[in-house]
């Protein structure tokens, strides 16, 4: 890996880090949504310095390059933040139905009570 | 003791119907009527409302599914000891509801399923909803033994333990249909059909249109069938 690389993978990983931090902070995102983006950041800075576990890692995965190690668990990654979307979307679905119809049935009592 | 019967009429946007169907299930039965419109844009909680039943309306559409189980946790909060579901376009002929409330309540089932191919051929689905339903049909001999020459049929009656049941969670509110026979199966509720007539839906619509959303039904249906099947093992 060139110090190119490395300067723009470390940049990278700390861009998230503080993004991710400074919109918790601000409230902008939940503290659970955050830890994923968090772990992945770290890890992309820990294969950007310390070269030695990129090229084991790059073998073990059966890569060519480890610039490809890097964009695979990008890659992955992403695929994980989808899937923990879709759980939390699952979710609201569902709290969402309840409390509609929660609603609905309050509201039909409240006018029914009126007339 | 007085026995507390409800027939529940899911709708959405039948202000054309409701007011006859309404009409038409008075002259059979004295039951409470519950009208659950599902976000209609037109008049049809208003109109319900004129006619004297208990409208509930749902703030925005969530489907038919999920308006039949507001129609069962209205039933279960109100301490009813018989539902009946029958649709708000007038298709169901309102002439069963006493023969169907009878067989629930004569304990001979727990569910009793208005079929329109038990006795009569004079109702004819278009090829491809045939081809559907004989499939669910073949789906739910092969888990569950049992047939149900009707399992997409909204026109039923059930006793208090089942649709109690399905105010929970277990309840599929995503189009329930063959994957809800198969669920009242597993949970040991015995299930009947009796021979009904249907009108062909007076204004041509359908709630199933188009091919693709067919097929995402379908989907969605066979995944929900699955879904169920895991439970079942893991639970036994």
């Amino acid at each position: 890996m060139t110090l190119h690389q490395k300067i723009f993978a470390v940049f990278v990983s700390l861009a998230i880090f503080v993004i991710i931090i400074s919109l918790v902070k601000n409230r902008k995102l939940k503290e659970e949504y955050s830890w994923l983006w968090l772990i992945t950041g770290f890890v992309i800075f820990l294969l950007a310095v310390w070269y030695d576990l990129l090229i084991k890692l790059t073998v073990l995965i059966g890569a060519v390059t480890p610039t490809t190690t890097l964009f695979i668990f990008s890659i992955i990654f992403l695929v994980f933040i989808a899937l923990h979307f879709a759980i939390k979307i699952s979710q609201l679905s569902d709290q969402l139905k309840n409390l509609a119809q929660k609603v609905s049935l309050l509201e039909a009592q409240k006018v029914n009570s009126k007339s | 003791m007085n026995t507390k019967r409800c027939i529940i009429i899911p709708a959405f946007n039948e202000e054309q119907q409701i007011a006859s169907v309404i009409e038409g299930i008075r002259k059979y039965s004295d039951a409470d009527i519950v009208v659950i419109d599902d976000g209609s844009a037109d008049m049809t909680s208003e109109i319900a409302r004129e006619a004297g039943v208990f409208v509930i309306r749902h703030p925005f559409n969530m489907g038919a599914g999920v308006a039949v189980q507001t129609g069962y946790k209205y039933a279960f909060e109100k301490h009813y000891d018989y539902l009946l579901q029958i649709d708000g376009d007038g298709q169901h002929h309102p002439g069963y509801i006493p023969n169907l409330f009878a067989i629930v309540e004569n304990q001979t089932c727990d569910v009793v399923i208005g079929s329109r191919f038990l006795k009569n051929n004079e109702y004819k689905p278009g090829l491809l909803k045939s081809a559907g339903i004989k499939l669910f049909r073949q789906i739910i001999r092969i888990i569950t033994g049992e047939t149900i020459t009707d399992p997409t049929s909204g026109y039923r009656c059930m006793n208090r333990n089942v649709f109690k049941y399905f105010t929970g969670d277990n309840y599929p509110s995503d189009y329930p249909d063959a994957n809800i026979i198969i669920e009242m199966h597993r949970m040991g509720f015995k299930l009947a059909e009796l021979p009904v007539t249907m009108v062909p839906n007076p204004e041509g619509r359908s709630m199933h249109r188009g091919i693709f959303k067919i097929i995402y039904y379908l989907f969605k249906v066979f995944l929900s069938i699955l879904v169920i099947l895991l439970r079942k093992k893991s639970n036994s």
